[in-house]
């Protein structure tokens, strides 16, 4: 009985759970509340996940309503693998948030804390599973408005404006999704992701079809951070709370990455969106850009947070690229990344995070001689940076080898060459850290330097959970590669890709 | 050339609306004025959505005698739901700015920006 209702436990477990958690009296007892619904959500989709790989897309029909009248839930490998991603970043957030957002946030603000990460995990697990366009819009709302929160959470005052631009900009690109489903929902009577990519097939070349196009491109693209739309992150994920941007840059990009996905290759059809409309070349030209221009000026920073929001961006610019390079192998190294970037950036904010928590800076001067005074915080950085750079056995490397090998299958050695050129740049932002960390002597001038030492063990735990998932990853390939391969086949069949069938 | 201005007048509303309120929330200085411009933004869509619900001749979507065309129901009911979206980012970005004065004195852009180095 309850299998059969598993695909909607996602969604409703932490919408249940998130009012409970702040009336749980007590800082730990609303900790270990959300710890558990999350814990539980990641259980879930970790069987929905196999089940989906062995039997196929499962549909649930929310409240008995049959789609395409009710609002469909439906799952695939595509939306199932990145909710794994998204449910086991939000565990180990929430494992290490007890150190480290008890010690950023506000006593008496920790029960919202985790209500509105609960509600953000909601809103996430939401994108993902629902097969409604206008209930995606929905979802997307209820977790931007407590990613706004979360980001108001921060202990130094300009987290508020940075909330604030957030706030503006993300509900600017929500809009333009909202007009966009509304013109789509004109032309077709339909909301149903599936109904409406029937019957956009038969419309050849609508106006008011590509119009809706347009804006929810648009409006995805501000939501992901695509380059010329991203000027909100770089401050948002500096000034919010260590565990807030881990788990943002892991997951709430990564989704709109999947949404971005999902009506290109379901709602659209691939070949409408590439070929007709041109989408490619502008995706890949914003996508190199990306690279680029955000790896340069993460080079550029002296404050560790937006160096890594910064890379974020670049990041992101990869997995754009695999979209942008209309073929199975790029769909499917966009895919791969969205999870493999979820687990580096990940632990790259938690040790960072880390770094606060016992020195009170983030700037890069503040990590001098940190390679003595915290050896497991900086051999995560280490070992998850090397893996943002792309070095063999770890999930980088795995990402940017179907990326390159994906450029090179259509000869195109510019793409490849470029993508190499962007870890090149990857290696000297994360080396600054790093030379800062073990060549250079702890600074003496700052006051309580002799009293550093390594963070407690509930930190260390998360942190190294998801480095050794980078390394685990990184070697046995098999979950994640099968995973991706049959996510991008969904996508492909899902615009009846011809090679798909080939 | 009349004739396409009247007959779509509804949708130089929503175009109207959406340009005056993405100027606002673009030029304003102000973060209220920020937010108001948000909200004239999303109204415009609200005005879309049901504009587009209305079928000629039709009137509201309840069973009567007598009456053979209703309206669409579904946009609005829709809209109701974009309408609560829109309140609770409105009440969102209106505490920030309540925290953004305590802690600034200001909710003028120019003003608290030359307090803090921004990225």
């Amino acid at each position: 009985m309850l299998s059969e209702h598993l695909p909607i436990l996602p969604i409703i477990l932490p919408l249940i759970a998130a009012p409970v958690c702040l009336l749980i009296p007590g800082r730990n007892g609303g900790w270990l509340f959300a710890t558990l619904v999350s814990a539980i959500s990641l259980v879930v989709s970790f069987v929905l996940l196999n089940r989906v790989l062995a039997e196929g897309t499962l549909s649930y029909a929310m409240g008995g309503w049959p789609p395409p009248w009710g609002i469909e839930m439906r799952l695939d490998v595509a939306n199932a693998f990145v909710l794994l991603a998204v449910t086991l970043i939000s565990t180990a957030v929430l494992v290490y948030a007890q150190k480290s957002a008890g010690h950023e946030i506000d006593r008496d603000k920790q029960g919202l804390f985790y209500t509105a990460h609960l509600l953000c995990l909601t809103g996430l697990s939401g994108i993902l599973i629902t097969g409604d366009a206008f209930n995606l819009f929905v979802f997307l709302e209820i977790s931007s408005l407590a990613t706004y929160t979360l980001v108001s959470l921060g202990s130094d005052r300009r987290c508020l404006t940075a909330a604030f631009r957030y706030l503006v900009m993300g509900t600017i690109g929500a809009t333009f999704i909202l007009i966009g489903v509304g013109m789509l929902y004109m032309k077709t009577g339909t909301l149903n992701m599936l109904d409406l990519a029937e019957q956009i097939a038969r419309y050849d070349s609508s106006r008011t079809i590509n119009t809706g196009l347009a804006f929810i491109m648009v409006g995805v693209s501000i939501k992901l951070a695509l380059f010329p739309l991203h000027l909100w992150l770089p401050p948002a994920y500096t000034f919010a709370p260590s565990a807030v941007s881990a788990f943002l840059a892991g997951t709430a990009t990564k989704v709109a990455v999947y949404v971005m996905m999902r009506f290109i290759f379901t709602i659209f059809g691939a070949d409408h969106v590439f070929h007709e409309m041109g989408m490619d070349l502008i995706l890949m030209v914003l996508a190199i850009v990306a690279i680029f221009k955000c790896s340069f000026m993460a080079a550029l920073q002296h404050n560790a947070k937006t160096l890594l929001a910064y890379s974020s961006v670049a990041q992101i610019g990869y997995i754009v690229l695999g979209i942008s390079l209309v073929s199975m192998s790029g769909l499917m190294a966009g895919i791969l990344h969205i999870f493999n970037h979820a687990l580096m950036k990940g632990a790259l904010f938690m040790a960072v995070g880390a770094v606060f928590y016992r020195v009170g800076s983030v700037e890069i001067k503040a990590f001098s001689g940190l390679g003595r005074q915290m050896p497991w915080t900086m051999a995560a950085f280490t070992v998850a940076g090397l893996s943002i750079i792309g070095v063999p056995l770890t999930v980088g490397f795995v990402s940017k080898w179907y990326l390159v090998s994906g450029a090179l299958e259509q000869g195109n050695w510019i793409i490849a060459a470029l993508v190499l050129l962007g870890s090149l740049l990857a290696i000297v932002y994360v080396g600054r850290i790093l030379e800062a960390a073990y060549f250079r002597r702890p600074d003496d001038t700052q006051s309580g330097t002799a009293a550093v030492k390594e963070v407690p063990i509930g930190m260390l735990i998360p942190m190294w959970v998801l480095v050794l998932a980078n390394v685990y990853f990184g070697i046995d390939t098999s979950l994640t590669v099968e995973a991706a391969q049959q996510a991008a086949l969904s996508f492909a069949q899902d615009s009846n890709w011809q090679e798909a069938t080939r | 050339m009349m004739s396409v201005v009247l007959d779509y007048y509804n949708y130089w509303i929503v175009v109207f609306l959406m340009m005056t309120g993405f100027y606002v929330v673009i030029s304003a200085n102000n973060l209220v004025k920020k937010v108001v411009g948000l909200n004239i933004f999303q109204t415009s869509v609200f005005i879309f959505y049901i504009s587009m619900g209305k079928v000629a001749e039709g009137t509201a979507p309840i069973l009567a005698e007598g009456v053979e065309a209703y309206s669409n129901p579904l946009p609005h009911v829709l809209i109701l739901t974009a309408i609560v979206v829109g309140v609770a980012t409105t009440a969102v970005g209106l505490s920030l700015i309540v925290r953004i004065k305590r802690a600034y004195g200001s909710v003028e852009e120019d003003e608290f920006q030359d307090q803090d180095d921004l990225i």
